[in-house]
This record gives structure tokens, sequence and C-alpha cells, in this order.
């Protein structure tokens, strides 16, 4: 199987400005996480605010450099600090944001939203954009009759499919989905996530998935990280990482997500019957 | 008895494009030392019914019902200045976002002492005391430093144990919690869901809790209603909720959960055509 | 799912634009002040445009046997002058009216080159941040620093008086405002996750600043521009009235007022309706200014 992209060691640091009566002082938000995916396959990171899993997801995204170790997509090695990036490169890397009320230009029909990656990056005519843009829309499961419309006529749900359209439009290896459904109803959650597996089925698209909920990594995921403060503190196979965990954090995770079954409402019951 | 009990609630939001109807006759009690669990997507009107009984909807909206009796009073009969008196007393609530819904120029402190001194008439030192047996209560450290702290000084899990700290400071009858963990990362959810339902049994208090969060309802709740476009859909207690559920609906959403993904798809609430069953059904 | 308080989406349907104008309409007619203000406007701006057919004289043209003419309803005057004529002998109201080109002229001029103006430097400003932030702000706050009469009139001494040169100086003492205010909207923009995804769409910086962020800085430019119009006008007449804006016989307001000045006590109509003037157009600019900020402002909207 190839490595559609693959970390090694990536470090990423903040300097914070020191103000009148304070220093600089400089905050690791992510301190040396190595990992790979393969084509097809998704990776989970998990890991609450903080973590640094969003500093992740934008440095994999190419948004922003890393400040050391090593960065491949599809075995180049990138390094947008030093070289800037190519259009070529940035055609592989896409992203699908949280918030589907701020990812999209209010002042932008949904037509235009998904044409304009193909309008920067390609020297398409307007027409084929306009039917690759139809085409997406159909795909994502709304209709040409949204082509004209402004993001603010659809529900979060409609608008997270519009995003994950636009991040599609330049046939990306590598998806990075930040929190994508962490924002939606529980019913178009699970449309969403159905869409999101449907979609790398048949485009054999790499997800890298970040996300704080563990029953959706649980379900999406091939493989599992686990961040803390910055570090890898478990990085494995879904299987491997939700049958046996093996740090701390990860377990005390395990232990808080809250639990929606019969048998351990009924437990509860029962302890506070005894109480 | 009922502590809270309402018949047939209305909220009607004026809009630019004609009366927008949120809550459309629903019927709802809370006993005392029940923890009782408002269910539903957004746009169920799950939090306005309970914006309205404190009253802090916008003038845009109009609010009805055959009753809405809080402790023997009706809640829409008595005069504002009465109402103002036993909300924030008696009756108390939090909110979703804990750092927003401090004021940002204030200490903690100031803020915990302000509810005492408002409703209590407490003198200076009396506050003091209170304060910071309060904050010790919710499970802050070093409580007398914190009172001097400022919000944006404080973790959003911290700022979320004062505003309990606050909304108990008055020994309140009921206490409403709206979404009070969907910000906060699961570990400290699991924290403050602890915390409030320690709080609830020691103090008898009732217990709203307004969520969309299944795991949430499981863990916290006694009895739950499932409210769906303003309607309710189901109302029973948890176990049968999870065990047997009776409506369409929330047989879609708890199967809309991944953890009961069969398969390799979810299976989604479009997937099961229903009928919005009438307001009451499966009572 | 995070909104406690959402009211369900707009349902989806029916052509965007105009609900847009619906939504914005109906908050703006909310307002009765800026209804009435846009009625008055609108008048004014039939009056400009059509000057040469309702004023019964021309401007210039004087009558030597009618100086200092009242008003019509005043003993003394006649239905000839309805407003009565001026020391020279000239009618009020035919001024009045031409004047009012003049005055739209003055305001629709400086908030165009205040505005260009303000969008580029605070545009700039805002979106690359760093030593061209510091460069471009420090030279904003060095103009916020004197008052802006005393600097239009300096500017206007330095490039000799006219009406032209006293347009280009109140839009230089304007602009940093427009551009405090761009700077700060598209300070708020860029961070926000649009302007992200259009980065990570391959959009280069002009087309980032210029089609992604700009458009959505509108809202609070179209309010300060309204204001500023009103602003503009009256500075022009302050000018005016100084002898540095535009020079005599052209019938701008704040000229008139300066060259009716030695009559004050003897025919106090020379001086009135060309105050009043400037005071009902300055107020209409201001209501309607107001009611755009109800309307366009969703932190002011009232549901």
């Amino acid at each position: 199987m190839t490595k559609v992209v693959e970390g090694k060691n990536i470090v990423r640091d903040y300097h914070v400005g020191g103000g009148l009566f304070r220093g600089a002082r400089t905050v690791h938000a992510v301190k040396g996480v190595s990992f790979s995916v393969e084509k097809g396959k998704t990776l989970a990171i998990v890991g609450e605010s903080g973590c640094g899993k969003s500093t992740l997801a934008r440095i994999i995204t190419l948004i922003d450099p890393a400040t050391a170790g090593e960065l491949l997509i599809d075995g180049n090695k990138v390094d947008i600090a030093r070289d800037g990036l190519t259009k070529e490169m940035r055609r592989k890397v896409q992203i699908v944001f949280q918030n589907p009320y701020g990812s999209l230009n209010p002042r932008q029909k949904i037509g235009d939203v998904l044409g304009e990656p193909l309008l920067i990056n390609t020297d398409k005519p307007a027409e084929e954009r306009r039917d690759l843009a139809m085409k997406m829309l159909k795909k994502v499961g709304l209709g040409p009759e949204h082509y004209n419309r402004y993001p603010h006529m659809f529900s979060g749900g409609q608008r997270q499919r519009i995003a994950i359209a636009r991040a599609l439009m330049l046939n990306p290896s590598l998806l990075v989905l930040d929190e994508p459904v962490s924002a939606l109803d529980l019913s178009v959650q699970a449309q969403v996530l159905n869409l999101l597996a449907d979609l790398q089925d048949e485009f054999k698209l790499t997800y890298v998935f970040i996300s704080h909920d563990l029953s959706v990594v649980r379900y999406i995921a091939d493989e599992v990280m686990v961040m803390y403060f910055g570090e890898a503190v478990e990085y494995g196979s879904r299987d491997e990482v939700f049958s046996d965990p093996k740090h701390a954090y990860t377990k005390t995770l395990f232990a808080a997500t809250p639990r929606a079954d019969v048998a351990s409402i009924k437990a509860r019951l029962a302890k506070k019957k005894a109480a | 008895m009922a502590l809270l009990d309402i018949q047939n609630l209305v909220v009607e939001f004026q809009t630019a494009s004609g009366p927008f109807r949120a809550v459309d006759g629903v019927s709802l009690h809370v006993d005392e030392r029940e923890v009782l669990a408002i269910v539903g997507e957004s746009g169920s009107g799950k939090s306005v019914s309970m914006l309205a009984v404190m009253g802090l909807l916008p003038w845009t909206a109009t609010v009805t019902a055959d009753r809405m009796m809080f402790g023997g009073r009706d809640l829409l009969k008595i005069s504002l200045a009465e109402r103002r008196k036993i909300i924030g007393k008696d009756i108390a609530m939090i909110f979703q976002e804990p750092v927003a819904s401090l004021n940002p120029c204030f200490t903690v402190g100031f803020q915990i002492e302000e509810v005492l001194r408002f409703h209590l008439g407490m003198d200076r030192a009396q506050r003091r005391a209170r304060a910071i047996e309060l904050l010790k209560q919710v499970g802050i450290p070093e409580p007398a430093e914190r009172l001097n702290s400022f919000p944006h000084q404080m973790s959003g899990g911290q700022c979320q144990r004062v505003m309990i700290a606050m909304a108990i400071a008055c020994n309140p009858k009921l206490l409403i919690a709206d979404e009070p963990t969907t910000a906060l990362d699961v570990t400290i959810q699991k924290q403050i869901l602890d915390l409030l339902v320690s709080l609830q049994a020691k103090y008898g208090m009732g217990l709203i809790m307004i969520t969309h969060n299944m795991g949430v309802v499981a863990e916290t709740a006694d009895r739950v209603i499932v409210q769906y476009k303003g309607r309710k859909m189901e109302e029973a207690d948890v176990l049968s909720l999870f065990e047997s559920p009776k409506s369409n609906y929330t047989r879609a959403l708890l199967s809309a959960l991944p953890d009961n993904a069969v398969g390799d798809r979810l299976p989604t609430v479009s997937d099961m055509l229903f009928e919005p069953a009438p307001s009451g059904a499966g009572a | 799912m995070s909104q406690s308080t959402e009211i369900a989406p707009m349902a989806a349907g029916s052509p965007d634009r105009l609900t847009g104008f619906k939504t914005f309409w109906h908050y703006f007619s909310v307002n009765r002040g800026a209804v009435i203000g846009l009625v008055v406007f609108i008048l004014l701006v039939l009056a400009a445009l059509f000057a040469p057919l309702l004023a019964p004289y021309a401007p210039d043209v004087q009558d030597k046997t009618a100086f200092l003419r009242p008003p019509a309803w005043q003993t003394g005057g006649t239905t000839q002058y309805l407003l009565g004529t001026d020391p020279v002998g000239r009618d009020i109201l035919s001024r009045l009216l031409y004047g009012a080109r003049f005055s739209l002229l003055i305001g629709a001029v400086v908030v165009t080159l205040a505005l260009t103006g303000g969008i580029t430097l605070g545009l700039l400003a805002g979106y690359f941040r760093g030593w061209v932030d510091v460069a471009i702000m420090r030279v904003m706050d060095l103009i916020l620093a004197f008052p802006s009469l005393l600097l239009a009139l300096v500017l206007v001494t330095i490039l000799g008086p006219g009406l032209f040169n006293a347009m280009l100086a109140i839009s230089l003492v304007l602009q940093p405002h427009f551009a405090r205010l761009v700077r700060a909207a598209v300070m708020a923009e860029k961070s926000r996750e649009y302007v992200v995804a259009a980065k990570v769409a391959g959009a280069g910086h002009l087309r980032l600043m210029l089609k992604t962020i700009l458009p959505n800085c509108l809202a609070p430019l179209i309010v300060q521009g309204t204001l500023s119009f009103s602003n503009a006008i009256l500075e022009a007449a302050a000018l005016g009235f100084l002898g540095l804006g535009a020079q005599p016989p052209t019938p701008e307001w704040g000229t008139m007022l300066a060259s009716a000045r030695e009559f004050i006590l003897r025919a106090w109509w020379v001086v009135t309706f060309p105050g009043l003037a400037i005071l009902i157009t300055v107020l209409a600019i201001n209501l309607i200014g107001d009611g755009l900020r109800d309307a366009l402002d969703p932190k002011l909207r009232r549901s």
C-alpha cells in the first residue's frame, strides 16, 4: 500500500510575544508527532481542546508550516516555510472545517464556492467548471437547483455537504476533516458520516479525521491516534486502541465518555437507589 | 407534588417572514428531587420553553400557557417584580457557554456576592464567607484566592463550576441546566455532570437538563421528554425510553448514535419516515 | 447544535436577493425616522436634478428692483419671490434649489474619494499587519489628531481656495475613519474559516483581499459612508462660510450664508433659509444612516 501522507517527528512551536511586563515565551503546541496513512484509509486524531490536534491539522493541510520535522505527501517532501507551495501540492490536500456556518463565504453563491478552486487552480472554461460543480452537488446529495443559492439558505448539514463538495472539487488525494460533524445534530451527523464513507469508497479517498467524540471515531476510523498536550500518547489500529488502551489518559477518556446503553443506565439507577 | 407544572405552553416569535411557533403546546412537570431531561435537536424548542419559564425571551416572543405553576403560584399571572424575586432565587439557570455567561469585567467573587446581596441581602462578611463556601462546594481548589480571579483567568470547566455556584447560591428549588456541558471536553463534562447530580441529590432540588446528547441523558436523568420541532414526541422514564422507545423519532435518534452502528452505514432519521405524533402521545 | 435558542434555519426556497432586500426593508422601515429621512433625501435629489425646471429664476439673475425682498408671507413680500431675495436681488428659492446640486455633489465626491482611499489603506493594513499596518495607521492617527476643520483649512490654504480643493481636503480629513473601520473589519473577517478555506483553495493575496474579504466588510462602510456624506456637506458649508470653499457667486449653501452675514439683523431670511437647507439635509441623511445601521448590523437587530 502506498502512503499518502507521512509525518516524521513534527514539531510546532508558537512564540507568544512578550508584553510590557512579561518576556516572550514559547508554547509547544505539537511535540514531535509521527504518523502515516495509507491510501483509502482513515486516521482519526482524538484529543481534547488544546491538545494540538487542530494545529496538526493545519500543518497537514499545508496552511501553517511545521517548526521542525518532515511532512511527506504522496512520497514528496513538502516544506512550505522554505519552498512555498506549488499549485500541484495545493490540489492534493484539502480540508473541511468544523463550523459549517463560518466556513462558507456568506456573499458567495454555492456555484461560485464550488467553482472557485477550479478557477484558481485550473484553466478549465466556465462551462466545464459549471458542469463539474453540478456533478459534485449531486454527489454530495444536493441538487442543481442549489447552484445559485447563498449559504444562509441552507441548514448546517447541507452546508457541511457543500464544504465537503468544495474540498473534493480538485480531486485531492488527502482530505483533512477537522471535527466535521461536531456542530451538527445527531440525525444530520449520521447522514454526513454516511456521505463521507460513501465518498471514501467511491474515490479511494484518504482521510485524516480530527475529533473529540470517541463514538464517531470508533465508527469511522481505521487507525486512531490519541493526543494529549501536544504528544501522541496512543497510536494504533482502531480495535487495538478501543479494546486495549495502554495510556492512562486514553483510559480516562474512555471512562468519561457517557454511555447510552441500557445496561449502564440500569447500573446507575441501581446505584442511585442504594445511595 | 409537582414543583413546576406547565400545561400547553406555546411560544411564538415575530419574525420578518411572519410569526414562527417555536414551542407548540408542550406540557411538562418536574417533581422535587427529580432529574428531568429534555432532549431534542436544534429547533426543537427545548431551550425556548425553559427561557419562557425564566422570562428571558426577547420582546418579539409571545408566551401563552394554560398554566405555568411554580410552588403553587402561576408565573404568568403574578407581577413582573414578584416574578423577578422568584427567578434567580427559587429557579436558577446555567447556560451552555460558561465563559460568555460570566461578565468579563468583574471578578467571580464579585459576581457571586452580587447574587447573594440582591436575593438574600447579606452583609459583606457573610457574603464573602458564603461565596468561599459555595466555591468549595462546586470543587474549586483554593476558593478564597479564586474569588479574586477574573473569568478569563479560569478554564471553561472552572467557569461552569462558578456558574453552578452562582445558581445554587440561594438554595433554589429548581435548577435548569441548558446544555451545561456541550462546550466542554469529555473529561470535564463527566466532572460537571457528576457535580450537578450530586448537588441535586444533596439539596433535593428539581433539575431540568436540556441537552441534545443521548449519553448525557442516560447518565443523569430520571425521566425524559423528547421534543421535535416544538412538539413533545415522547415522555418516559429513562430506562424504558432507551429500552423500548415508543415514538418513531426517538427510535430514529437512538439508532443514529454511532455506538449503535450496524454494518458500515448508520441509519438516519430520514430513513425512517415518521409522522410527528400529536403532543402528549406516549406520555 | 450549539445554538441554544436557534430558530429553525430559513426555509430554502424563493429567490434570494429578493428575500434579502425584504428583510433589509423590514428592519429599515421599522425605524420611522429613517423612512422620513429617506423621503426627504429623495425629494432633495429630485430637486437637484430638476432644478432648472423647478426654479423660477436662474441662480445668478439679479432683479435690480428687488433687493432684500422678504418672503412672500411677510409684509412687503411678493409671491414673485417665495422665499425673498438676497442683497443683490437674486431669488433665494432658486439659489437654494441650485445649491442642492452642489451639496449633493460635494457629498458624493467626498465620500467616493474618502471611501476609495480608506478601503485601500485599511485593506492593506488589516490584511498584511506588521510594518505596513504600523506605517499606515500612524499616519491615520496623525490626521485624526488634528481638529478636522482646522486641518481642512490648512490644506485649502496650501492648495488654494475653491470648491474642488475644498472637497479634496475634506475627503483627506474624513478618510482615516474609513481606513480604521475597514482595518478592523478586515482583521475580524480574516480569521474566519471561510477565508482559510479560500486560501486552501489556492486563492492569492489579491483575490483574498478583494473578492473574499472585502464584500463581507461592506455593511459598516455603507453606514459610515452615509454619515460622512452629511459630514462632508457640513464641512464644505463651513469652509464656504469662511470663504475658502466655493467662491461667490456659486450658489453653494455655505457660501450663501457667508455672503449674507452682514444682513443677519436686518433680513433674517437671507441666512435662515440656507441654514435650514443645510440642517434639513444633514438631518435627513443622518436619519438614513441610523436606519441603515439598524438594518445592516445584525447585532442591533431586534429579534
